[in-house]
């Protein structure tokens, strides 16, 4: 008989005025017991609606059923079946828009807590298993992946899986992308992190740090260099800024140069050189995930006051509602239908101020979302030290200006078929380098899919040829 | 790993190191620089590339220590290795099609010009060199520049060697005494690159500029090395790091340049203080 509790059990999570202070994680995992509870609420559907809200198809409701029995190491391998990052998917997937929307159990009450069951299965079996990680027989076909983010990752785990040599090039000087560079430690650990790239590696995937493609190699030098085919996930890196004045005054960042400064460069250990604005008051630009996690970053690094400047209402804000939560829990300042216009400086050229002015929402525009429209006569201003924009990012332009022949669209973002397959025969694209910023779930998705297709790309030419 | 090959110490405080970077040296062009890092928890550093050797795989770096970073590289000796350092970075400088060329060098920024004079030289420019330097104790690079060069000019702030005065006082007198060059490459600290801009746009002689703002990734992601060229913010890791100096806001960018002044002088007492318990153990 299934538990038809309304709700899901709740995950403890450190409290707000707190956490809001360190950089460990902010919400703490089920215990076995809570799982176990949690997992009676599926109701194990035949038609399983959660599978197919899922980007990589998790086959959900066989893992739940694992839980319950206890069986955690077995839901945990039906898991990694299709998706190779659990502890991170399980963290940081927005499951309210995805398997949990739809959930049966949530047309009345609260859906089954997939996520944190996701989480808690791979966590038991990060401190629990001693399995070693087989390294599958090679099949003698290099592939290269650009890009250690989310979709690199899934891409050359699949393919590694069915016997590719993968080489994963990465730009930086450690992998894992935006996991490491854009979400904080206190939503993800790095060292989660770093223990699924360590499998990866374990497997055979090998990463090369250091190696901007498109200036170090082109793709036409890496099929030179024997590698078959090429995947392309090199992310949206290119941060947007409003172009109003001010912005280049010293204390402006982009949330990206905010964000890598603290998380990969770990500005907030003091172990590291990195420095980062010693800030009081905070205004982020913004409404998305990174504002958030932009804001309570600041928040942890000593700021008094952190606001959150978006120029729509909360309705329309794109980050997750539990963000949003955690982020007001903590002290964030809301300042919504608000929109600067100018960012004021001191004679040092430091921040000092920020001019607003208010918004109120019209009709709907091209986003579906309402417009928002300046309110006559609203002007006033904020002081502020520091100014973070959150407002997007587009696709690196470094690959696209080196390949010949590499289609793009006008926003710069790689146009590919519906096999993740380019322009350029053999060359394959996917994540936020494809769909301009997205999430890693989404991702990883299309780094599944580019696999498959790679697959069927290189058996081609061996069946035909 | 990234192992140093050779190192040569040019001055007290300017140092040339040789890497092993086969990779790099394959694909560097003059103008291109790399980020390093020198262990786990240094800063990203960008440097721009000096020479390059592709047979032997190896790029030349010179750097001034400064910063608690290049302390710590300077401090390294040959077959010690560089944890990170990646590369070639930012477009190359575009030298084709110039016949009489002065590349202006202050103080370090004379081995970031070096790679553009040899470059203009192997094309067939006719190559004027000045270079300029407080004193001469931290002359660099004479022998390489005179190598390249058909004429080199060095100044001095205190007259102590080559003439007295500034680089701009020499290109002023070379533009008078009718050099005629169609383009000049200067390269050293923001003012004298704001200065020489000023003169050459008196005479409207194309100049390249040089810029090394605050970057972090060198990819184009962080948008921390903005700089505004003619009214336009540009990235100067993708965008540059070479501009037209007479559109660049050098003003902006000196203050740029400040943002973490404070916690670097405090970093740099925390070195300071290092050395000198060593120096009181010793």
């Amino acid at each position: 008989m299934p538990n038809m509790s309304l709700s899901k059990i709740p995950m403890p999570e450190q409290d707000p005025n707190i956490r809001n202070r360190n950089f460990s994680e902010v919400t703490l995992g089920y215990t076995a017991e809570m799982a176990q509870e949690e997992a009676t609420r599926c109701l194990n559907c035949k038609h399983k609606p959660c599978v197919d809200g899922c980007p990589v198809n998790v086959r959900i409701p066989e893992f739940i059923q694992k839980v319950v029995d206890g069986d955690f190491e077995e839901a945990y391998q039906i898991i990694l079946s299709t998706n190779c990052l659990p502890a991170v998917c399980g963290r940081v997937c927005p499951q309210e828009n995805q398997c949990e929307a739809k959930c049966v159990r949530a047309i009345k009450g609260e859906s089954v807590a997939i996520g944190r069951l996701e989480r808690f299965v791979a966590d038991y079996h990060m401190q629990n298993s001693v399995s070693l990680v087989e390294k599958p027989v090679s099949n003698g076909h290099k592939v290269a992946v650009i890009g250690s983010g989310p979709a690199g990752l899934s891409c050359a785990g699949d393919l590694s899986g069915r016997g590719y040599e993968v080489t994963i090039f990465e730009a930086f000087h450690k992998a894992g992308g935006v996991l490491v560079y854009g979400i904080p430690e206190f939503r993800l650990p790095k060292a989660i992190v770093q223990k699924e790239i360590d499998n990866l590696k374990a497997q055979g995937v090998e990463v090369m740090t250091n190696m901007v493609i498109g200036k170090i190699l082109s793709i036409e030098e890496l099929f030179e260099m024997g590698y078959e085919s090429v995947f392309i996930s090199s992310g949206a890196g290119l941060p947007s800024f409003m172009n109003i004045p001010g912005e280049s005054l010293i204390g402006v960042y982009s949330a990206n140069e905010f964000l890598t400064r603290s998380n990969l460069m770990k500005a907030f250990d003091n172990q590291y050189d990195t420095p980062i604005r010693n800030s009081k008051r905070v205004a982020v630009i913004g409404g998305g995930n990174v504002a958030m996690d932009a804001a309570r970053t600041a928040k942890r690094l000593g700021a008094e006051d952190v606001y959150i400047v978006y120029r729509r209402s909360e309705h329309e804000m794109p980050a997750r509602l539990e963000e949003v939560h955690h982020a007001k829990d903590e002290g964030i300042i809301f300042k919504n239908l608000c929109s600067p216009t100018m960012i004021a400086g001191n004679d040092d050229g430091q921040v000092c101020s920020i001019e607003l002015v208010e918004m109120e929402l019209g009709e709907p525009d091209e986003s579906g979302r309402r417009r928002p429209i300046v309110k006559i006569g609203s002007e006033n201003r904020l002081e502020v030290d520091t100014v973070v924009m959150a407002i997007g990012t587009s696709p690196n332009p470094l690959i696209r200006s080196t390949t010949k022949g590499l289609e793009t669209n006008k926003r710069g973002c790689f146009v590919v078929d519906e096999k993740m397959a380019t322009s350029i025969p053999g060359v394959y694209a996917g994540g936020d380098a494809v769909t301009g910023a997205a999430t890693v779930i989404l991702a990883m998705g299309a780094g599944k899919i580019a696999a498959e297709s790679i697959d069927e790309y290189i058996k081609s030419r061996y069946t035909n040829g | 790993m990234f192992t140093i090959v050779k190192k040569r110490v040019l001055n007290e405080a300017v140092t040339l190191m040789e890497v092993h970077a086969p990779f790099i040296a394959r694909k560097a062009k003059a103008g291109q620089f790399i980020i390093f890092r020198v262990d786990e928890f240094g800063e990203r550093v960008p440097l721009t590339i000096a020479d390059y050797d592709r047979e032997k795989g190896t790029v030349t770096i010179i750097f001034q220590a400064v910063g608690k970073s290049t302390k710590l590289l300077a401090q390294k000796v040959e077959g010690d290795d560089i944890l990170d350092f990646v590369g070639p970075l930012g477009k190359a400088t575009d030298l084709d099609g110039y016949k009489r060329a002065c590349v202006v060098g202050g103080g370090v920024g004379c081995a970031i010009a070096y790679p553009s004079a040899k470059a203009l030289h192997d094309l067939g420019a006719q190559v004027d060199v000045i270079a300029g330097f407080r004193n001469k104790d931290i002359v660099i690079l004479e022998d390489e520049m005179k190598a390249i060069s058909d004429n080199l000019f060095i100044a001095t702030d205190d007259g102590s060697y080559g003439q007295k005065g500034f680089v701009t006082d020499v290109l002023r007198s070379r533009i008078e005494g009718g050099a005629n060059y169609d383009l000049v490459i200067a390269i050293g600290p923001v003012i004298m690159m704001k200065m020489i801009a000023l003169l050459t746009r008196e005479y409207n002689i194309k100049t390249i500029v040089s810029l090394n703002p605050i970057m972090i990734d060198g990819t184009g992601m962080c948008g921390g090395c903005r700089v505004t060229v003619g009214g336009q913010t540009r990235f100067a890791c993708v965008d540059g790091p070479d501009f037209d100096g007479h559109l660049v806001d050098f003003d902006e960018l000196m203050k740029r340049n400040t943002f973490y002044r404070k916690q670097e002088q405090e970093d740099s007492n925390h070195i300071c203080r290092l050395n000198l318990k060593e120096n009181e153990d010793a």
